[in-house]
């Protein structure tokens, strides 16, 4: 009866109910690229955007170098501050930039554009997927920009291409898997201007407290313990390790752990959430 | 064959019972208007109907496929323009149909064409390369009807589609509702203005706080409701409530009173007879009157006195 209804419409040009796994894939793969596309797009026509989530960590690189760099090897003397930070900055770079996340997921909800979104044939992870993948293209923009930045006020990496590569390939990844976080607070909040203040605070603390600007070592105890076992430091002690050729085994691995088990619990969690009708 | 059915639908937010056990239909290839105030509860009816959101309670089914269970396969015959306009704002009104015809699984190739050929259509062709953020209110939500048939959906729901336009604009986008039905489309369609429905309509179903108050053909609403109706004033306010009892054996239904200018109105059979018996009813009761006139009714007749009594 109901493939009745659709072969009396023969100008009816969409996708026929058709099943296949791979087909699906397919599907899903075009769908999250269409979406990656168009938010890559916005990106394009308000590059205001793209400039405000790149001055704000170089802002940050070169306060912190020239401001605390002094007093931090004055302490430790020998050491260039500026390798130290810069490995960990970029992983502070990454993930403010996927806060703008948050807010677009609540702009796209409160416009109306998710609602459209959900009533189209579309994979349910492609409008998510597409986000995400376009905050991991503006994150590689963003970190080969603090890396040149860096190399112009002193950073001087000693690893191998092959380690330096590893290193942005994890920086990067994690501001990925981050974003499906902050897509998930966005679905959450679903208003803009709860999203701008809820997609951004709780990282600060997270931000501060670990291995990112300084070595948790010199953290009173009851922060320590939280520094330096909180994934940023993990990721971060795995990202400068890799720059400097000086990184365990066991530190990447934990850095890919974390990677792992991030996306394996918000990735499904963020899709629920986008799958359930909101009241 | 009935393409759109929903079966006693109940939703609730919380303390709002925003439907309470709604039932329609509408047969393939018809058009049905959705007539109700603010409030009424069709968005929520017309979200429940294309996957948005799941009832309390209620069966709906759309091309035989089950909503609730079929979201997938519903997703692949249904258009839908939300009651504001979804278009994307940096986006231009090409870019942004290509997009949801991508989305709909169009071929690449026709998608392109069958945008222009909408952009066309929809007057849209001198902006279809401007983003839409510089479109005003009418060229948005024309966009966002575009975008709703791109893939020529056999299932077309638009939510109060012309709302917030000025008149010009949305008899213009009623031109454009026509065309997008002559096809054999199945159409369900939101409004708040009566002569939209019965413009666009076959049948309406007027709906109120969330229940079925009415149903039928704009000329069938308008007959069941009464042939005239007459109206008057008692003169002494204090008499208000004693008119309203000396006349209510009179009317098809309970007269009905605004409370601001203390206007009764009671719907008739026969007006002149009627009329006749009214003003003797009163005029027993020593009630004085002012204002008094028989006339046809309209459909805001219809809508008043139904919207009114729930
Ligand atoms: N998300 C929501 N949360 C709480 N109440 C809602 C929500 N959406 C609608 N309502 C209430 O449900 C009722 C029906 O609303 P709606 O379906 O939008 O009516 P209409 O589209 O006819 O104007 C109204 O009383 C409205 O206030
Ligand atoms: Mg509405």
């Amino acid at each position: 009866m109901a493939q009745d209804a659709l072969q009396q419409q023969p100008q009816f040009q969409g996708d026929i109910v058709e099943s296949g796994l791979l087909r699906q894939l397919k599907w899903n793969i075009q769908d999250t690229l269409v979406i990656a596309w168009r938010n890559l797009m916005h990106i394009r026509r308000q590059p205001r955007l793209l400039v405000l989530s790149t001055v704000q960590p170089i802002m940050f690189l070169l306060l912190f170098t020239f401001v605390f760099g002094g007093a931090i090897e004055f302490r430790f003397p020998g050491d260039n501050y500026i390798n130290f930070l810069l490995p960990g900055i970029l992983i502070q770079a990454v993930i403010f930039g996927t806060t703008q996340t948050t807010v677009n997921i609540a702009e796209d909800i409160q416009k109306g554009v998710i609602d459209r979104f959900r009533s189209l044939p579309m994979g349910r992870t492609a409008v998510l997927a597409g986000r995400t993948l376009s905050d991991a293209a503006r994150g590689l923009f963003v970190v080969t920009l603090m890396l040149i930045v860096g190399f112009l006020i002193g950073f001087r990496p000693e690893g191998t291409i092959l380690n330096i590569v590893g290193a942005i390939f994890l920086a990067v990844s994690f501001g990925f898997v981050f974003s499906w976080i902050s897509a998930f607070i966005g679905l959450l909040v679903g208003d803009v201007e709860t999203a701008q203040v809820a997609g951004f605070i709780w990282v600060f603390p997270l931000v501060f407290a670990s291995s990112i600007f300084v070595d948790p070592s010199t953290m009173p105890d009851w922060l320590r313990g939280f520094a330096e076992n909180q994934p940023l430091s993990a990721i971060a002690n795995a990202v400068r390790g890799l720059f400097f050729g000086d990184v365990s085994l066991q530190t990447v691995l934990l850095a890919l752990a974390w990677i792992a088990g991030i996306f394996l619990v918000f990735m499904p969690l963020a899709v629920w959430q986008y799958g359930r009708s909101t009241d | 064959m009935e393409t759109i059915v929903a079966e006693n639908v109940y939703k609730a937010y919380g303390e709002v019972q925003a439907l309470n056990g709604v039932s329609l239909s509408v047969p393939k290839g018809q058009i049905l208007g959705l007539l109700g105030p603010n409030g009424a509860g069709k968005t929520t009816l017309v979200r429940c109907l294309t996957t948005l959101l799941v009832p309390d309670s209620g069966t709906l089914t759309i091309g035989g496929y089950d909503v609730l269970t079929e979201k997938d396969k519903v997703r692949q015959i249904i258009g839908l323009s939300g009651q504001y306009s979804a278009v994307d704002e940096q986006l231009t009104g090409r870019e942004n149909l290509i997009m949801v015809g991508r989305l709909y699984h169009l071929d690449p190739a026709n998608v392109r064409n069958r945008a222009d050929e909408l952009l066309a259509q929809f007057s849209l062709e001198d902006a279809a390369n401007r983003p839409v953020k510089t479109y005003s209110g009418g060229m948005r939500r024309r966009l966002d009807l575009a975008a709703s048939v791109i893939a020529d959906p056999p299932v077309l729901f638009l939510d109060e589609p012309t709302t917030g336009l000025d008149p010009y604009a949305r008899k213009e986008s009623w031109n454009f509702i026509r065309k997008l039905v002559t096809e054999g489309t199945t159409l369900l369609l939101t409004t708040q203005y009566l002569e939209e429905a019965d413009y666009l309509a076959d049948n309406i179903v007027l709906i109120n706080k969330g229940e079925v108050a009415a149903e039928g053909t704009a000329d069938e609403l308008k007959a069941n409701l009464a042939s005239d109706v007459i109206e008057f004033r008692p003169e002494d306010r204090d008499q208000r409530q004693a008119a309203l009892e000396a006349v209510s054996a009179f009317g098809h239904d309970d007269p009905q009173i605004d409370e601001e200018t203390g206007l009764i109105t009671v719907a008739v059979d026969e007006g002149s007879k009627s009329l006749m018996e009214v003003v003797r009813a009163l005029d027993q009761k020593g009630i004085a009157i002012g204002d008094l006139s028989l006339r046809r009714p309209s459909l805001d007749d219809v809508f008043l006195s139904l919207t009114q009594q729930a």
